[in-house]
């Protein structure tokens, strides 16, 4: 009797707690969908993965298996580690300076992230294949794109660098011009404003955008399969176990690479959110 | 010190056109103006944030017109302070120090650092902030905050100071320190201070010149005394805050004290801002008189400043006759306390005299009564309209 009152209380307390939190509960079970979408591809690899742990640490030991890894992980490095670089002074540009024609140039910047990738592959392909407009002359240097590492990063860089220009961008934008000219006034030059201040006040956004980066160049499948199927990138190596042998084959590989790829991505968000705040 | 000679630009929604004038060394001048006069792209011209659309701007003598800010040696305050959030307290004023840092050799760097750090200390104690030395900018509070700007500001040892509505954001209090500060420091260290603001009482007490702005344009320079008593146009009045303004025509000029039939309060055309709620009582029956030199049928604007108006209960009490002019019976409308020991008496007629609190309590002054305004004609001033 005495708990019946007690439940019937608490019941009452939550349906007026439901009542003002409305908005949340309808949100909430909107987009549990989403999450539950998510949860339920990977859940359910890893779960079946764990009935079959044997195949998974064959995987692991597997030497093509963490080699393709090792490629794809470097390789995304790279692309990221270049885009970092041509990318933050276009970014700054675009954050501050308006001219005719910006549009344009922001349009360029966002159109890999608007074609398909296959199509990107195909575009890529026909610039640095070994008879390519540029894979000829780079060729004859030395440097060749096509089934070579460097055509894996000039994919990769292709499909990610907007996520990164887009999110420097956004950085620089935040950063209030009157610091800039308070350093100004202060003696330092541009170059020393932009390093001690603009850059710093940017680097959250930055650092994100990076991560983004990366994690997209590291996705990177159809263009990469096109223009450098050969070093084998894990996606690659993946798609090729699954036509070949199937799912069985596949699915380890594939279980391997997103724990690898989730750990990384979780490390880097976390020192991405240690180095935002020290500097806050 | 500096000199702007027809300087004139647009920049997004704010412009300013042909701008003349001279800043002597040492001086404190203030730009007084209405939000969005173009005060702020004025300060950020001399400073060289932007480069005039034409004209020139000379600082000592020499042509800085298109010098880059970090060569003019020149330091910046702005109303939001701009501290730099990732940096401690000391590291922001030793910024400048550091931009200027040559030294290549590991003893010279040394020496350097050391120097930077003796400098640093000697501004903090300057503002009375050695204290707040590490810490963040987030921490600090507005008035705290400023003084960090100032410091870091004054810590390249500039010549000249632009503070653009330094005191704005702050509380009372913090406003009347630091209005200290930046004086004692225009007086003691001898650096030239111009200073943007919208608010005419801290323009009053800083400024040993003051350039009123309106509209991207500088309308009158002069002495507070100047501006504030014989404002040249009408608009400038009102904004400076003077109180009593009427309209009229002037009937007689005898040796140049005019005598002034007034037809109503307020601006003649506008829509007129003090005594517009007591203006029936004023008009058509009241005359004023004024030392001017407009004379018979010249229509005028009178301008009478609220602090020049002496109130008394009856001539007798005042002392018989005097030499004041002009002695207007009124009724008292309302009393208002304006702080710092002052009270505001508006009659029903539209005169606004500002008296003493103590003074009101003396002559026992309620709203109600009648009483004598009494201002000589060398207070009231003469615009042509």
């Amino acid at each position: 009797m005495l708990s019946e009152e007690v439940l019937s209380v608490f019941a009452v307390l939550a349906l007026r707690r439901l009542k003002r939190e409305k908005i949340f509960i309808l949100s909430l079970f909107l987009g549990i969908f989403l999450i539950t979408f998510v949860c339920i591809a990977l859940g359910n690899m890893f779960y079946t993965q764990a009935r079959d742990i044997s195949a998974l640490i064959e995987a692991a030991k597997d030497i093509n298996v963490l080699e393709a890894i090792w490629i794809s992980i470097s390789a995304a490095s790279t692309a990221t580690l270049i885009a970092f670089i041509f990318g933050t002074p276009l970014a700054y540009f675009l954050a501050r300076k308006e001219f005719f024609g910006k549009s344009v140039i922001e349009g360029i910047v966002d159109v890999p992230l608007m074609i398909p990738h296959i199509v990107a592959g195909i575009a890529l392909y026909a610039v640095f294949m070994r008879y390519g407009v540029l894979g000829a002359p780079l060729q004859r240097l030395g440097l060749a794109f096509q089934d070579a590492f460097a055509g894996i990063v000039v994919a990769m860089l292709f499909v990610s660098f907007p996520f990164f220009v887009d999110a420097a961008k956004e950085g620089f934008k935040q950063v209030d011009p009157r610091f800039e000219n308070v350093a100004r006034s202060l003696g330092a030059s541009q170059l020393r404003t932009f390093f001690e201040v603009s850059f710093p006040l940017a680097s959250p956004s930055i650092i994100s955008g990076a991560i983004m980066c990366w994690g997209r160049a590291i996705s990177e499948f159809s263009a990469v399969l096109v223009l450098a199927s050969f070093p084998r990138s894990a996606p690659v190596l993946i798609y090729e176990r699954f036509t070949s042998y199937g799912l069985k084959a596949a699915m380890p590989v594939a279980v391997l690479l997103i724990s690898i790829c989730l750990l990384i991505f979780v490390l880097l968000r976390l020192l991405g959110t240690k180095a935002g705040s020290s500097k806050k | 010190m500096i000199e702007l000679r027809g300087v004139s630009k647009r920049w997004r929604e704010f412009s300013i056109k042909n701008i003349n004038l001279e800043v002597k060394k040492g001086e404190y001048f203030v730009i007084l103006g209405p939000t969005g006069a173009g005060k702020t792209l004025l300060l950020e011209l001399i400073a060289g944030f932007h480069f005039p659309d034409e004209g020139k701007i000379l600082i000592d003598g020499r042509d800085m017109t298109f010098s880059p800010p970090e060569e003019r040696n020149i330091g910046f305050i702005y109303q939001d302070y701009m501290l730099f959030p990732h940096l401690t307290v000391e590291r922001n004023i030793a910024f400048g120090l550091r931009a200027r840092q040559r030294g290549r050799f590991k003893r010279e760097r040394r020496e350097r650092r050391e120097e930077i750090a003796r400098k640093v200390k000697e501004v903090l104690r300057m503002l009375g902030i050695e204290h707040l030395a590490k810490r963040r900018p987030a921490t600090l509070s507005g008035g705290e905050q400023q003084k960090v700007a100032i410091a870091r500001a004054l810590a390249i040892e500039p010549r000249i100071l632009l503070l653009d509505e330094p005191l704005s954001a702050l509380d009372m209090r913090t406003r009347e320190q630091l209005r200290e500060d930046l004086r004692r420091l225009n007086r003691e260290k001898g650096i030239t201070m111009v200073h943007v603001t919208h608010d005419q009482t801290e323009a009053a007490m800083l400024a040993d010149r003051i350039a009123v702005m309106m509209r991207g344009r500088i309308v009158q320079i002069g002495t507070p005394r100047e501006i504030f008593s014989r404002p040249v146009s009408a608009e400038i009045a009102e904004f400076v805050g003077v109180e009593n303004i009427f309209s009229g025509v002037v009937v007689r000029n005898k040796g140049g004290l005019a005598e002034i039939k007034i037809a109503s309060a307020g601006l003649a055309g506008s829509a007129g801002l003090a005594g517009s709620a007591g203006s029936a009582a004023f008009s058509g029956s009241e005359t004023i008189f004024a030392v001017s030199k407009h004379g018979e049928g010249t229509a005028v604007n009178v301008f009478v400043r609220p602090e020049d108006i002496i109130l008394a209960k009856s001539i007798q009490d005042f002392g018989g006759s005097s030499s004041a002019r002009n002695v207007i019976r009124c009724e008292i409308e309302r009393i208002t306390s304006v702080g710092s020991g002052l009270v505001r008496v508006r009659m029903r007629n539209g005169l606004v005299a500002l008296v003493t609190a103590h003074a009101v309590e003396e002559l026992r002054l309620r709203e109600g009564d009648e009483v004598l305004a009494i201002f000589k004609a060398s207070a009231a001033h003469t615009i042509k309209t």
